[in-house]
């Protein structure tokens, strides 16, 4: 037997090595060897060159070959295109979606839209935590409307907390930069060895520079052995935090270890020394030799990271600690992407599947991408053959007067509230609970208490929220308070999904369950016997009492064994 | 939070039909390790504390890559600093006491939806009008390696292609012209196999597209290049130039 989780993922990795074909016929400037094939390099997880790119920004380029994909449609007049609109809620008629609701962004005007099949191609949610590396507008509100119209979400507790963000600098922070991963090819992790060399550090009375070889702690690289500082996300972003905690961070706030290129610098300046056949090279010519092997690869990053911290990269080791950065957890999907409402389907991002607890890198658009560009097509066209009588959608059905009236009423009550605070306010907090208590490290006493303090934040939001202006505007402040009122239900379903989770997997990782001996010491400890299922949670009119549904997760072709870096 | 003061003078205009106008916003408390984009929210949330209309501005993903932020700060396109975006620009860049002049992009083709927000869609009637590779997107295609591209003209499509459509070039431009963008879509196409099929037909229908939309003619001044973020060549204007002259004298 194949359950489907397992089925997907089999597809996902028959189906994606036609991306980079499909990508290159776009146009996609990938990276190029000198022989004009395509280049390769590692990532993180891996222990070989696997991973095609397009310099620092990948993930960019393939988002700009899709936008120019799509583009091409929508000239041709194949899609139409509604910018500055956002979803509201999603109208089911029968059992069956049937369309959506809209705000059109610029005028306010509330739209209905009708739909023989609704795609929700919508994103992660990594911004109920407040900061993360996710832009700004990223939000939950489609997926979570969805939700409370009869979509199970599933494994909402999974986030992936990426290990290379510039630090926090202060409470004005808005969200959080990642420095490539890709830097983690050539960069070495490490604090102090000594927790006064930290402190003094902290202080302003040392630099990392002054600290001596011997006193440097490679912590990845002598805990993981075997793959170093490529390990895996969740197993760098944990480690990073364990030293931290510990005491040993490097910055102000003490939440930053550093990333080291000095080492890099030397390697690379010495092959480059004997490429240009320099004999005996001086340290200066071979630094020199190095930094420009170094900025040639990694330039735009280092502007990058100096003009956001001030601090030359090269001359001082960067500073960096993890922030949340993707969602594994979504919508659930069936085999065909359908959600559990006829007609609703999720793709990317925003679904549950392809993951699990945790992704590695450059799967994301890959995921994305293959359920765009090569699933979609065959399952939306062979849930339409059933509906090709069904004619047009009526959008003046009571279902779609019941949806609209919501969400105007929302809106009303946002803007006659007579609250005092502005919605960032809110928002911050619900953040500050999650990443304390749902983050990197889990327990059920902190997740019970996160639950109480969501509760208390979302009562007080309703209360106490201003939200300026009127409807009939381009009006920033009542988008964001519709997000995170919906954020502040999500979270306290991520914390219920935690809670019941009583073992350690991936991005899920609780302080409970983690191994107490032996080679794997503190690493997280699975419970496949109670817990090898996707958490499949649905709406029952209040976040505090979503229903569970199991699905179990069966492996026939491999056996689920523990994971080792060491 | 940090204790520069600064003078902000900022453009405020109700909707597409309203004036406008400058003015005057007092901030302090300004920490040198913010944002241009943080001091601003932070001077939103005390406009909005105070129940007044917070300043509208479009950003998105805060870090250079979704091109949406778009201020003209004292006279220059995402101010100062070479190569970074208005999200990027930071507030060590700044003396306490400074007054700093803050306004929307200004171009024909690019209406003020409110305050310090435009409406920049004419770039993706741009490149609807021809910024692609007519394949679908099927997955039934050759090999990536099937056509191996020297790895210079990979290099100069990427450097093209790394243009985020931000507009900067058009605000910067005393003609409001479209060139830098229009070239770097252009080019990015044009320099690889892939593209080369229908290059004559992608310049000719980008151009006349841009043409439509209002902007401006390129008359060679330059500024563009210099304001723009990604550092978007002037080369690629000579190239769309190439590209769009043959296009012309072949053309049935
Ligand atoms: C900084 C950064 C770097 C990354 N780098 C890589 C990489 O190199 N490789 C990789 O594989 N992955 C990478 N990822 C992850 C990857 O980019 C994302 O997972 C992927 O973009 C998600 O694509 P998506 O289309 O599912 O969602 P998104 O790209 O998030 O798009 C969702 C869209 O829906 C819109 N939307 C949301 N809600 C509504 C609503 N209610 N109404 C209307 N519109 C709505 C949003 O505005 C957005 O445009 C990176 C992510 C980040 C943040
Ligand atoms: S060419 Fe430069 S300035 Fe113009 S849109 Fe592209 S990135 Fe912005
Ligand atoms: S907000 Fe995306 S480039 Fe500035």
């Amino acid at each position: 037997m194949i359950t489907v989780p397992a089925k997907r993922t089999y597809r996902l990795a028959e189906v994606s090595a036609n991306i980079i074909d499909q990508c290159v016929a776009q146009g996609v400037p990938f990276a190029r060897d000198y022989g004009g094939l395509l280049d390769n390099r590692s990532f993180g997880g891996v222990q070989v060159s696997r991973t095609f790119y397009a310099r620092g920004q990948t993930g960019q380029q393939l988002l700009l070959g899709a936008y120019s994909a799509l583009m091409r449609q929508v000239g041709k007049g194949a899609v139409q295109m509604y910018d500055r609109h956002e979803m509201l809620d999603v109208v089911v008629v029968d059992g069956k979606a049937r369309g959506i609701i809209a705000r059109n962004l610029i005028t306010g005007e509330i739209e209905r839209h009708g739909a023989h099949a609704v795609l929700l191609c919508t994103g992660g949610y990594g911004n109920v935590f407040f900061l993360s590396t996710n832009a700004m507008g990223s939000n939950v509100t489609a997926a979570w409307k969805a939700h409370k119209r009869g979509a199970y979400f599933g494994n909402p507790c999974y986030t992936q907390i990426h290990p290379t963000c510039i630090p926090v600098s202060g409470t004005h922070q808005s969200k959080l930069t990642l420095m490539s991963e890709s830097l983690r090819n050539d960069g070495r992790i490490w604090v102090p060895k000594n927790i006064e060399d930290a402190k003094a550090i902290r202080e302003g009375k040392k630099k990392g520079s002054d600290i001596a070889e011997g006193d440097r702690d490679y912590y990845l690289e002598r805990r993981y052995p075997a793959f170093g500082n490529l390990v895996p996300r969740d197993v760098a972003s944990r480690a990073a935090k364990e030293r931290c905690d510990a005491g040993f961070g490097v910055n102000k706030t003490g939440e930053a270890v550093y990333l080291d290129f000095s080492a890099a610098i030397e390697r690379y300046g010495k092959l480059e020394a004997n490429v240009k056949k320099i004999e005996n090279p001086s340290k200066e010519k071979i630094i020199e030799l190095g930094r420009a092997v170094v900025s040639e690869k990694y330039g735009n990053l280092f502007d990058m990271y100096e003009n956001i911290v001030g601090e030359n990269p090269y001359d001082h080791a960067m500073k960096i600690y993890p922030a949340v950065h993707y969602t594994m957890g979504g919508l659930w999907v069936d085999y065909n992407l359908q959600t559990t409402v006829p007609g609703l389907f999720c793709l990317g991002e925003a679904n549950f599947s392809d993951h699990g607890a945790n992704r590695l890198g450059a799967s994301a658009l890959m995921q994305g991408l293959a359920d765009g560009y090569f699933v979609i097509p065959y399952t939306v066209g062979d849930y339409l053959a059933d509906d090709i009588r069904t004619g047009p959608i009526d959008t003046k059905r009571p279902e779609f007067d019941a949806a609209e009236k919501e969400q105007k009423d929302r809106i009303n009550h946002f803007l006659n509230n007579k609250g005092t605070k502005p919605v960032d306010d809110f928002h911050r907090r619900l953040g500050k609970v999650m990443w304390d208590k749902c983050g990197m490290a889990r327990n059920a006493q902190g997740l019970q208490e996160a639950i109480t303090e969501i509760r208390q934040i979302r009562e007080e939001f309703y209360r106490d929220v201003r939200v300026p202006g009127k409807n009939s505007e381009f009006n920033q402040e009542l988008e964001k308070a519709g997000r995170v009122a919906d954020f502040l239900e999500l979270g306290e379903l991520m914390c219920m999904d935690a809670l019941n989770r009583n073992e350690s997997c991936g991005g899920h990782f609780r302080e409970e369950y983690a191994e107490t001996d032996g080679p794997q010491q503190g690493e997280a400890k699975r419970d496949d016997a109670n817990y090898a299922y996707v958490a499949a949670w649905e709406w029952t009119g209040d976040a505090g009492k979503a229903n569970l549904h199991k699905e179990a997760l069966v492996f026939d072709e491999v056996k689920l064994t523990q994971r080792s870096y060491k | 939070m940090g204790n520069m003061k600064l003078n902000l003078k900022i453009w405020r205009q109700a909707g597409p039909n309203d004036k406008g106008q400058m003015k005057d916003y007092p901030v302090s408390n300004v920490s040198e390790d913010m944002s241009f984009l943080e001091m601003l929210d932070v001077l939103n949330d005390d406009i909005v504390r105070k129940g007044d209309d917070p300043i509208a501005f479009d950003h998105d993903c805060r870090e250079g890559i979704c091109g949406s932020c778009s201020l003209f700060i004292n006279g220059e396109a995402h101010g100062p600093g070479k190569g970074i975006t208005t999200c990027q620009l930071h507030m060590r860049r700044f003396k306490d006491g400074d007054t700093i002049h803050v306004e929307p992009w200004r171009a024909q083709a690019f209406p003020v939806i409110k305050d310090l927000a435009t409406n920049r869609s004419a770039f993706d009637r741009i490149q609807a009008a021809g910024g692609f590779v007519s394949i679908n997107t099927s997955g039934n295609l050759v090999d990536g390696n099937a056509v191996p591209i020297p790895k210079d003209d990979a290099d100069k499509a990427f450097d093209a292609a790394t243009c985020i459509g931000c507009g900067a070039c058009v605000a910067t431009c005393p003609n409001g012209s479209a060139m830098l963008f229009t070239a770097a879509k252009v080019s990015q196409l044009s320099l690889l196999p892939q593209g080369k099929p229908e290059r004559k037909r992608r310049a000719l229908a980008m151009v006349e597209q841009m043409d439509k939309e209002g902007f401006g003619n390129c008359s060679n001044t330059g500024a563009c290049e210099i304001e723009c973020p990604k550092n978007i060549s002037l080369e690629h204007i000579a190239r769309l130039n190439r590209e769009y002259l043959a296009a012309t004298v072949t053309k049935e």
